[in-house]
């Protein structure tokens, strides 16, 4: 703003701003304080647990007890692999959409938003059913396929509206120049399309980390991702926060990094390109 | 100009995606469909037999099913008032310069990454835990009795929990609209003697009206399939105080085993959710057309 903001609106600007970021980071900030702590100073007073010894006890008493590393394992294939597999579906899909756009093109796209309406409990007997009779329960191949379908509606309209912001000219130019299909997809339409296609498989990636319908009804050990290994806290025994705080500071790190890098794709992933 | 040759290429490129979502949305629901006018037990296989609406009837007449119903409203209504106000209030705090900006971004954000199951259980022993968790703590340095959040309101406390995953999804929405706010025109508003109200009811919230109406949207979808945080903070309970639709049918087909009875449960969110994704599309509709 060109007007001179005066030094106290600026201090009470400032001031209230970090008082409510501090507060809203808060839950987080604290389970990270409480995960260095041992069990009997992690249920203290807040005083208490800052002033108390850090140690590093809880971190390895989750892997040896639970097997971190097997559900951080099963949350990479599962979040990664769906992703990748959606990329290959909806890559295709969006392009066509994009570049060729028929007369039905709008309500393809809205009929594909629409599946996303469909409340996942709607399915839930049939999916269970079906995994159970498929052999598929607890297995990270059928997981797989169905994180893949819940996001690609998604996947597929965040595609196309990067999709829709290359010219169409350049192609026009391109052919013109008699470029060929294949060297119209690789040399010109490969490289404009890339930094799309990442921003689209970050957030995706980020959705599908932090699913918890599916991923806590169809597995149980096996295939379990980190929502699912989280979960089997909610009924502990005995003293468990530093634990507790331990395996969530793992299962949401890698995410929070990830999402700290996505925030203007998280904006426009998720609202459908509707806001930029 | 598309020929006919690249048009059927293009069809060709679209159709695996089509299928597999038709698929993905005819075949489970058939069968839902299907289950809910069966009498079908999974503790009783074998024994499944023609059961028209009974399950209907038995679903919606459960005293259950109506609180549900109310719970899911509650829930939605409550996060959507809460993100929707508090984001606006902190997109307009963000929004002014001051030291450290970038820094209270990222902390405002970072609760949507964090995955529902941790969330919940944060909250649910570390803070509002009535012996161990810092609003006990709280409370006993204030000479007060700690309260038992999960126990005497559930609802509202699971309301408060979704509320702060999701209060970070409106409030970077919000931020990124108000960025795009015409500066020119503000500073034009204010030098003819606007106050600030005026200038936010007149100028910011028409603005913001669009992304509001996204945010909405976006989060009703997903607000009406809250699952995780009830299934680790109460159960549903105490008794069906904080189940929703979700909840309910999850507890009907895989806890009860009643497959008939949670498919009638199924078929019901699904036309509820049907009903309020028509308003919203037409709403959407009107506000995304421009």
């Amino acid at each position: 703003m060109a007007r001179k903001s005066s030094a106290t609106r600026q201090a009470v600007v400032t001031i209230s701003a970090w008082t409510v970021g501090l507060v809203i980071f808060f839950p987080i900030l604290w389970i990270i304080v409480l995960s260095f702590k041992s069990e009997g100073d992690a249920i203290g007073t807040p005083l208490a647990v800052l002033t108390s010894a850090w140690t590093l006890d809880s971190y390895v008493e989750v892997q040896e007890r639970s097997n971190y590393l097997r559900h951080f394992w099963n949350s990479v294939v599962l979040s990664l692999g769906s992703t990748l597999i959606a990329l290959a579906i909806a890559i295709p899909a969006a392009w066509a959409m994009a570049f060729a756009p028929g007369r039905r093109t709008k309500d393809l796209l809205m009929w594909m938003l629409s599946t996303k309406m469909m409340p996942a409990v709607g399915v839930l007997v049939p999916m269970y059913l079906l995994f159970r009779d498929f052999g598929l329960l607890d297995t990270r191949v059928g997981l797989v396929g169905v994180l893949t379908l819940i996001n690609l509606p998604i996947v597929i309209w965040m595609l196309y509206t990067y999709f829709k912001e290359i010219p169409g000219e350049i192609l026009e130019a391109a052919r013109m120049d008699g470029a060929g299909l294949r060297a119209e997809i690789l040399y010109i339409l490969t490289p404009m399309a890339v930094p799309g296609i990442a921003s689209t498989l970050l957030l995706n990636v980020i959705l599908a980390w932090n699913e918890a319908f599916w991923t806590l009804q169809l597995t149980t050990s096996k295939a379990a991702p980190l929502t699912q290994f989280i979960a089997s806290y909610s009924s502990p025994e005995g003293l468990f926060y530093a634990k507790l705080s331990a395996a969530s500071t793992m299962a949401i790190a890698p995410i929070l990094i990830l999402g700290w890098f996505s925030q203007k794709q998280l904006v426009r992933g998720l609202t459908f390109g509707a806001v930029k | 100009m598309a020929t006919k040759h690249s048009r059927m290429a293009a069809r060709l490129m679209v159709s695996p995606a089509v299928i597999l979502l038709f698929l993905w949305m005819i075949v489970p629901l058939g069968m839902t469909l299907y289950f809910s006018l069966l009498r079908y037990n999974l503790l009783m296989p074998g024994m499944e037999s023609w059961a028209g609406l009974d399950n209907y009837r038995y679903f919606i007449g459960q005293s259950a099913f109506w609180q549900a119903l109310g719970n899911t409203l509650a829930l939605v209504g409550g996060v959507l008032a809460i993100t929707v106000l508090g984001g606006i209030a902190l997109a307009l705090l963000l929004d002014q310069p001051f030291k450290g900006q970038g820094v209270v971004r990222v902390l405002v954000i970072a609760p949507f990454f964090v995955m529902p199951t941790v969330s919940a259980l944060v909250w649910k022993n570390m803070l509002m835990n009535p012996v161990n968790g810092i609003f006990a703590h709280i409370a006993k340095a204030l000479g007060l009795q700690p309260f038992d959040f999960l126990a005497h309101a559930p609802l509202a406390s699971i309301i408060v929990i979704v509320a702060w995953s999701w209060l970070p999804f409106a409030t970077l929405i919000l931020l990124t609209a108000l960025q795009s706010l015409d500066r020119e025109q503000m500073e034009a508003a204010e030098m003819d003697g606007a106050n600030w109200l005026n200038r936010f009811l007149y100028l910011t919230l028409p603005h913001l009206t669009r992304s509001i109406t996204v945010v909405v949207l976006i989060q009703t979808i997903f607000l009406l399939s809250v699952f995780a945080e009830i299934l680790v903070t109460t159960n549903g309970g105490p008794g069906t105080a904080s189940t929703n639709l979700p909840y309910l049918v999850y507890a009907q087909s895989l806890l009860n085993f009643d497959v008939g009875g949670g498919s009638a449960g199924g078929i019901v969110a699904v036309i509820l959710a049907n009903i309020v994704a028509v308003f919203l599309m037409r709403m959407i509709g009107k506000n995304l057309e421009t």
